[in-house]
């Protein structure tokens, strides 16, 4: 059987800076008629362009210097642009991470359909509007038939990316190359949006190009695989084998940096270093400098494909057959052991350290002749929680359900609505700014876009010493120790010796630094105040797993160190799983579940809690799970659904639900739900009683 | 102790110095932080942006040299003591160095390099009789016996003569250039040298040089020649038109810069204040700028001009020489412009702190409970300089321009302030005459549109150099958008068999 | 909607009044109605009389502010700021130094003016875009190097060069077009091709410059990106995609000076002999005729909200993120 799409030795530059970056160097792969092949790598890895490249999309700056890209035995790169056109949206199609940047914002849905369908099927009038209708059917568009005249600006994420698929589908097209389609959405709409993939797939019988970071999506979705690492593929297997025994040190890593519950008294295994500039000339291995089990040889020469198994290559020393195959055992065996032995947490807290009690942020919304407010965004209604000397919360929530908003109305960088917020025994709400100032250094935050975290202008001593200035640190003795005793000036080299920088790199300006790095920045300006309680605000979110790995060790060995409280705000539940010891789910502006880390991940009671869990891709070979579809999306904060917020979505909605919020019901001193699923305490009604919440 | 003049500081020359000190304090922290010359070092690495500083450089200095203002010592022999009495005239360095140009007045219009009156005037015969002829100049090829036969000759004889000077001041320049650059970087002089020529070095010295030699000759000739002639003719009352070239540039460097100094503190204080703070002080000044902007330009400007004159006249105790008085007139008008001009780049301030002020790094701040002043002081001032600079050097040539359009609406500067408005306005209303009087014209275009080109094209390297998301120029021209695969590549990459025969599935 | 254009006007209220106080303050405050006088009659025959004269045929002769004399609400009527400043509400804009009204003056020199006006701000526009669209499309080639070379050269030229060039080639070396005048009727016709050529000319650097920027910023959006992957051709791209994007920006900037026509061309008018509201201002600068002056900027203004207010209507005209919310 011939392969559907055909690469060979790919060549792509591009040509930013002084040097020409190879994006793509000497890449080579096949893809099947009818497979979904998944091409797995971190950012900067070269993923992107070879979709770009394979379309002849590239930026301008880019170009193709070598290769061939053959689809059903044509090369593509020998067309000339106006045949190239007739492939393009006809024989392969592409959809792009960001929905909501592809559509085109004044055209509507049916326009931006029907122009493939003129295009390449020269339909016209009613057909076209047919078949525009059938496809955007095909895409699970609820009331397609009144939705395909609107714009794209009315419809939800997931719905745009629906809308991205229909167009690719347009064309009818015998590969579909997806690039990050759900890196954009929360997990519960991936969940829907990979399933109509799956869907499609089989119906249409095209075959896929799946282009992630994520190795869930891969175990969910591929049935081959290619690893790529700084311009070109390491690895290639079938999902099987890849996911039974990856072969190639890199991929080993991979898996092995995922955090989760079963390595929570372990650190997680790191790749030191970063990836190198692809604008360097390569002599050996590209993974040899970060590798653990390089020698000599990986150094000096590029190694060729050797096979592991049937449908199984690696390109690494360790597999040829000269080199030995007993060097893999000895992976094996690394793998096995844990990269540093944390002390398990102690099991009670007994010190309450922050206690927030039904807070209540509320954003005013403007309309008519006088700007009068019509209404609020409750993007937090009634939260309440604690957070032990020490411990760790998790708290859950997809985008937009005002966890976020829960961090910045604890730090009081937004003025709560209502509540209060009591941290040691004070009450933050109503403070003068004065007196909050005194207590700022015991709580701090960390931001979750390092780029945007750091002042550009400023250098990282001065960042550093910025809170330390600001709240006077340096005059105070350390209450946590750890830098007391340090004469001026010293601060700053301790804390990033103790981040993991080498304090010379205090003296250089925010760009110079990767995004691991950056990160690391920002947990040392925290701690050079000393807190006692850090706010961690999605940390990790934007770095790949493996630099994921190393701030979730670095993070995890200052708690036990210094004694730090976290409140972990994220989505990702496999940090929850390693890092947490409670974990609160948010569903608009509420708490719906909350527990400790086994109650609430090994026995969720909400339904939301349940449909969130399931959609989580999970890295196994045969994840045996029922993902429960959850439809439609999230509703506006400013307009939430009467009774229960959740009811719309759930598939256990009953009458009352649509009537009243439902109480807590407890399952064990810890493990709260509010679900009209479960018995509910007396007095439901009762204004008080409802945004209440048992304590622990 | 006698002094042979007085120094004179007028208003707009202290804020020049002003202007002059903030720059070099500005070239001076920029040089100490490898992160704000990095950006400089992109406009360095402009063709178009170092030959148009190049030009730029040379206006400057005419600028700075008519800049340095002084009252000359007249002897007074009245009372024998031979007290210093200075002249009421102020003058400035070019004017001392132009001297000739500037004293050398002939009777009405000459054309340039004329040795005669543009106009026929009867002539008095030592016998008596009266013919109409075109009389000699007092001054332009007043050296010459028979102008006729002698002038072509001795123009070019004297322009290469002046030229060759000029090269050879070039060719000087360009060896030291390449000595000093072969000593920093460790090679031979020829090496550099040729590298120069290919542009192969970092800045793109080739352009520079090109453009050097290209003044250096044009400044040496007209040197040469303005000795002897006037090379771009006389006006109505014989004055020198090259020299009254020279003295606008002042003009317009002035308004150009000073505007924006002058409007800078209100429109950063402003523009920042309203994004930081919202609310009520937002809408304040949102109000304010609004407001002030919703009404046309240029009859602000032209209200505001006419009030200036009225106040001047009526109050002429104010000023005690006429160039005082002007120098003051220039100084409103800067003023004015910047009251009506500060608008944009507030509303862009604004539009930049509000962005800002949601980065996480001022959360940060925030978080580490940072006074408002130090927030913006620390981290929002530098983050918008960028803006500041780039509007800076954009508005430089429109403003330049208006000054031009404003003088001849009548709402521009002082009538006796020389400035390319005052000399378009007089020269215009001999476009009617028969022959016409073109030169006057003719300079202040060229001069003119040489100051605004190399501003506006100096300008596009800053902004592409410090704004890289708006560009304004291509990358590379002329770059093909895609190249077809190349042949012979199972050549260029041997390992290609080996690498296809493994992965099949 | 219909509330949004309310609230629109209703914001325009406190900015007129700005307005208004801003020029009352530059017309009244700076210089007292007594300083006016003494300039306007010369030094040398300054008498109290005289300038009591001057200033009663003017009607400067009241308080500023507050009568003292008057009873009741005259003491704020009788005031300069309420018969010069206030009445501009009612569009009074009293009597020039010659004696005629301004307000009919400005009536009469509205048409000519926009006769100028509206040519040169439609086919500026056509052609301004034409090529943008041109440079755009031939993007980093040679084509779009000189383009945007020759932009920033014609940038570079004083507005008064272009006329002085202009009257100078086509109409006395080669005696297309007169030099100057206006007819009435079709007769303007001839007077009016060259101001509007020139016109055309004066605006093309920048406007076509920045129309490209905006052009080149659309195209690099990832929508486009999706275009081109459907396997459109570049001018579908550029012109069903590109085009009705980057048309958002540029209409409506080009929507906000559409009221400001009717002030016509200071400079233009007054070369070419065009008696429209430009050369009528740029006259009454030069003759320091203070009334005119003061309602051209009162004029100005007004024209300019109304442009703000238009615009925020072609905004939700054009784009359907602002209509339909």
């Amino acid at each position: 059987m011939s392969p559907l799409l055909q690469i060979d030795n790919l060549e792509t530059i591009l040509h930013t800076g002084t040097t020409p970056v190879r994006a793509v160097d000497g890449l080579t792969l096949q893809i099947m008629q009818g497979e979904t092949f998944a091409l797995l790598g971190e950012s900067g890895c070269g993923k992107s362009m070879t979709a770009l490249s394979i379309m002849r999309l590239l930026p301008e700056v880019g170009e193709i210097v070598a290769g061939s890209i053959r689809i059903g035995g044509e090369d593509l790169l020998l067309l000339p642009e106006a045949a190239m056109r007739n492939v393009r949206g006809k024989r392969i199609s592409m959809i792009f991470q960001e929905p909501m940047l592809s559509l085109n914002p004044v055209m509507t849905v049916a326009e931006q359909i029907s122009e493939v369908l003129r295009r390449h099927f020269n339909l016209r009038g009613e057909a076209e509007q047919q078949r525009v209708l059938e496809i955007l059917n095909q895409v699970g568009i609820p009331d397609a038939a009144r939705r395909m005249t609107e714009y794209p600006f009315q419809f939800s994420g997931g719905m745009k990316q629906r809308v991205m698929i229909a167009i690719a589908l347009a064309g009818e097209p015998e590969l579909l190359i997806a690039d990050e389609p759900t890196t954009a959405l929360d997990v519960t709409i991936q969940a829907q949006v990979l399933d109509l993939m799956r869907d499609l797939q089989q119906r249409n019988g095209m075959a896929i190009l799946l282009i992630t970071h994520d190795l869930g999506v891969v175990a969910e979705m591929a049935q081959r695989v290619a690893v790529m690492y700084a311009g070109e593929i390491i690895e290639t297997a079938t999902r099987t084998e890849f996911f039974r025994s990856p072969a190639h040190p890199y991929s080993c890593k991979l898996f092995a940096s995922l955090p989760g519950k079963t390595k929570r008294d372990q650190g997680l295994a790191v790749i030191s270093g970063s990836v190198p500039p692809l604008s360097r000339e390569f002599i050996g291995c590209r993974f040899a400098d970060r590798c653990d089990h390089a020698w000599d040889l990986c150094r000096t020469t590029a190694p060729e494909w050797s096979l592991v198994a049937t449908d199984h290559q690696v390109r690494c020393h360790l597999f040829n057959q000269n080199s030995g195959s007993r060097i893999q055992d000895s992976i094996k065996a690394a793998e096995v052991l844990p990269q540093a032995a944390f002390k398990s947490q102690p099991a009670i807290f007994n010190s309450e350290l922050l206690r927030v009690t039904d807070l209540k942020v509320h954003f005013p919304i403007h309309k008519g002749l006088m700007k009068r407010v019509t209404g609020h965004v409750k993007a937090v209604d009634g939260v309440s929680l604690t957070i032990p000397q020490g411990g760790t919360l998790a708290l859950v929530g997809e985008s937009g359900c005002g966890k976020t908003t829960v961090g910045k109305g604890i730090l009081q960088l937004i003025a709560p609505t209502a509540g209060s917020v009591c941290y040691d025994g004070l009450e933050l709400v109503g403070l003068e700014r004065k007196q909050l100032r005194e207590k700022r250094a015991e709580f701090q935050i960390i931001f979750q876009d390092p780029y945007s975290s750091l002042n550009p202008r400023m250098r990282i001593v001065d960042i550093i010493e910025e809170g330390m200035d600001a709240l006077n640190v340096k005059d105070k003795v350390g209450r946590v120790g750890h830098q007391s005793a340090l004469p001026a000036g010293k601060e700053v080299d301790a804390l990033l010796q103790r981040v993991g920088l080498p304090p010379e790199t205090k003296w250089r300006y925010p760009h110079e630094f990767s995004g691991g790095q950056r990160q690391r920045i920002a947990i040392a300006r925290a701690l050079a105040v000393n807190p006692r309680l850090l706010i961690c605000d999605e940390p990790t979110s934007a770095l790949d797993v493996s630099v994921q790995a190393q701030i979730l060790n670095l993070l995890k060995e200052l708690q036990d160190s210094l004694g730090l409280a976290y409140l972990f705000i994220t989505h990702n539940i496999s940090v929850v799983e390693y890092l947490a010891d409670e974990v609160a789910v948010m569903y608009l502006g509420r708490i719906v579940e909350w527990g400790s880390v086994d109650e609430v991940l090994g026995n969720p009671k909400h339904p939301y809690t349940q449909a969130l869990l399931s959609a989580v891709p999970v890295v196994e070979l045969n994840p045996k799970r029922e993902v429960i579809r959850l439809h439609g999306d999230l509703p506006s904060p400013a307009n939430p659904p009467a009774g229960c917020h959740f009811h719309p979505r759930c598939p256990h909605a009953m009458p009352v639900c649509h009537e009243t919020y439902p109480g807590s019901s407890n399952f064990s001193s810890t493990h709260t739900t509010r679900c009209h699923l479960y018995p509910q305490p007396q007095n439901t009604s009762t204004l008080q009683q409802k945004n209440a919440r048992t304590t622990v | 102790m006698t002094m042979l003049f007085k120094p004179v500081i007028l208003w707009t020359d202290s804020l020049i110095y002003l202007l002059v000190i903030v720059v070099l304090a500005f070239v001076w922290h920029v040089r100490r932080n490898e992160h704000m010359l990095a950006p400089w070092r992109r406009v360095g690495h402009s063709a178009s942006g170092m030959a148009a500083l190049t030009v730029l450089v040379f206006f400057i200095a005419v600028g700075l040299l008519d800049t340095v203002h002084f009252r000359p010592a007249v002897e007074n022999n009245d009372n024998g003591n031979s007290e210093k009495v200075y002249s009421v005239e102020v003058l400035s360095l070019l004017d001392i160095i132009a001297a000739p140009l500037r004293t050398r007045v002939e009777k009405t219009y000459s054309a340039p390099f004329a040795a005669h009156l543009y106009a026929r005037e009867t002539i008095e015969l030592p016998d008596g009789g009266q013919i109409r002829e075109f009389p000699r100049l007092q001054f332009g090829g007043a050296h010459l016996q028979n102008p006729e036969a002698q002038l072509t000759a001795d123009v070019t004889w004297r322009a290469a003569a002046g030229a060759g000077l000029g090269v050879f001041v070039w060719c000087v320049l360009v060896i030291l250039l390449s000595a000093s650059l072969a000593h920093r970087d460790n090679v031979g002089v020829l090496y550099t040298l040729s590298a120069i020529r290919r542009g192969a070095t970092e800045i793109p010295w080739n352009a520079v040089l090109v453009t050097l030699v290209l003044i250096l000759s044009l400044l040496g000739a007209a040197l040469a020649l303005s000795v002897h002639y006037h090379i771009l003719g006389t006006d109505k009352v014989g004055q020198d038109v090259f020299y009254q070239s020279l003295k606008s540039i002042r003009t317009g460097l002035v308004i150009g810069t000073l505007t924006t100094l002058m409007m800078l503190p209100f429109a950063l204080l402003l523009g920042i204040m309203a994004g930081y703070f919202r609310g009520w002080v937002d809408d304040v000044i949102q109000y304010i700028y609004t407001t002030l902007s919703s009404i046309p330009g240029v009859l602000l400007i032209a209200a505001a001009v006419l009030m200036m004159q009225v106040y001047m006249e009526t109050h002429p105790e104010l000023f005690d020489t006429i160039a005082a008085r002007a120098d003051l007139r220039l100084l409103f008008l800067c003023i004015i412009l910047g009251v009506t001009s500060w608008t944009g780049l507030c509303r862009l301030l604004r539009g930049e702190t509000l962005k800002l002020r949601e980065m996480e790094y001022i959360q940060a701040a925030h978080a580490f409970g940072v006074s408002h002043w130090r927030i913006i002081s620390r981290h929002i001032l530098p983050n918008v300089m960028h803006i500041v600079l780039i509007a800076t050097v954009m508005d430089f040539s429109g403003l330049v321009l208006a000054e031009a359009v404003l003088s001849y609406v009548g709402v521009g500067v002082d009538p006796s302030t020389i400035s390319f408005g005052t000399m378009i306005n007089a020269a215009r209303l001999e476009m009617a005459r028969e022959p016409m009087v073109w030169w006057a014209l003719l300079s202040a275009f060229g001069f003119m549109f040489a100051l605004v080109l190399s501003a506006n094209l100096f300008a596009d390297a800053v902004q592409d150099a410090f704004n890289p998301r708006v560009r304004t120029w291509p990358v590379k021209a002329g770059k093909p958008y895609r190249r077809k695969r190349q042949e012979e590549d199972p050549e260029t990459k041997p390992n290609a068999a080996t690498a296809k025969d493994v992965i099949s599935p | 909607m219909l509330n949004y254009i309310i609230r629109r006007m209703l914001y325009a209220i406190p900015i007129l009044i700005g307005v208004n106080l801003i020029t009352f303050t530059l017309f009244f405050v700076v210089n007292t109605p007594d300083d006016m006088a003494r300039m306007q009659l010369g030094i040398k025959r300054v008498t109290p009389e005289a300038i009591e004269k001057w200033k009663h045929e003017r009607g400067y002769d009241k308080p500023l502010i507050f009568s003292e004399a008057e009873q009741g609400a005259a003491k704020f009527t009788h005031t300069i700021f309420f018969e010069k400043s206030a009445a501009m509400f009612a569009f009074d804009f009293g009597q020039a130094d010659d004696g005629r009204d301004i307000a009919y003056e400005i009536k009469a020199r509205m048409l000519p003016s926009l006769a100028i006006a509206l040519p040169v701000f439609l086919l500026g526009l056509v052609v301004y875009i034409t090529f943008a669209l041109v440079m755009a499309f031939f993007r980093a080639t040679y084509v779009d190097f000189w383009g945007v070379v020759l932009c920033v050269a014609l940038m570079s030229i004083s507005s008064l060069f272009y006329i002085i060039g202009g009257q100078f080639l086509i109409s006395k070396l080669w005696h297309l077009v007169p030099i100057s005048g206006y007819g009435s009727g079709l007769d303007a016709g001839k007077f009016l091709v060259l101001p509007v050529i020139i016109g055309v000319i004066s605006g093309a650097g920048a406007s076509t410059r920045w129309y490209r920027t905006i052009f080149l910023e659309e195209m690099g959006k990832d929508y486009v990106r999706t275009a081109r992957a459907k396997g459109l051709p570049e001018s579908i791209v550029l012109f069903r995609h590109v085009l009705r994007n980057a048309m958002i920006p540029i209409l409506t900037g080009a929507v906000v000076v559409i009221p400001l026509l009717f002030l016509g061309s200071l400079i233009a008018e007054s070369f070419f002999g065009i008696p429209g509201l430009g050369s009528y201002t740029i006259d009454a600068i030069n003759s320091q005729d203070f009334a005119v002056v003061r309602a051209m900027v009162f004029l100005g203004s007004l024209l300019y909200i109304i442009g703000l207010i238009l615009t925020d209507i072609s905004y939700t005209l054009v784009d359907p993120r602002i209509r339909l919310e």
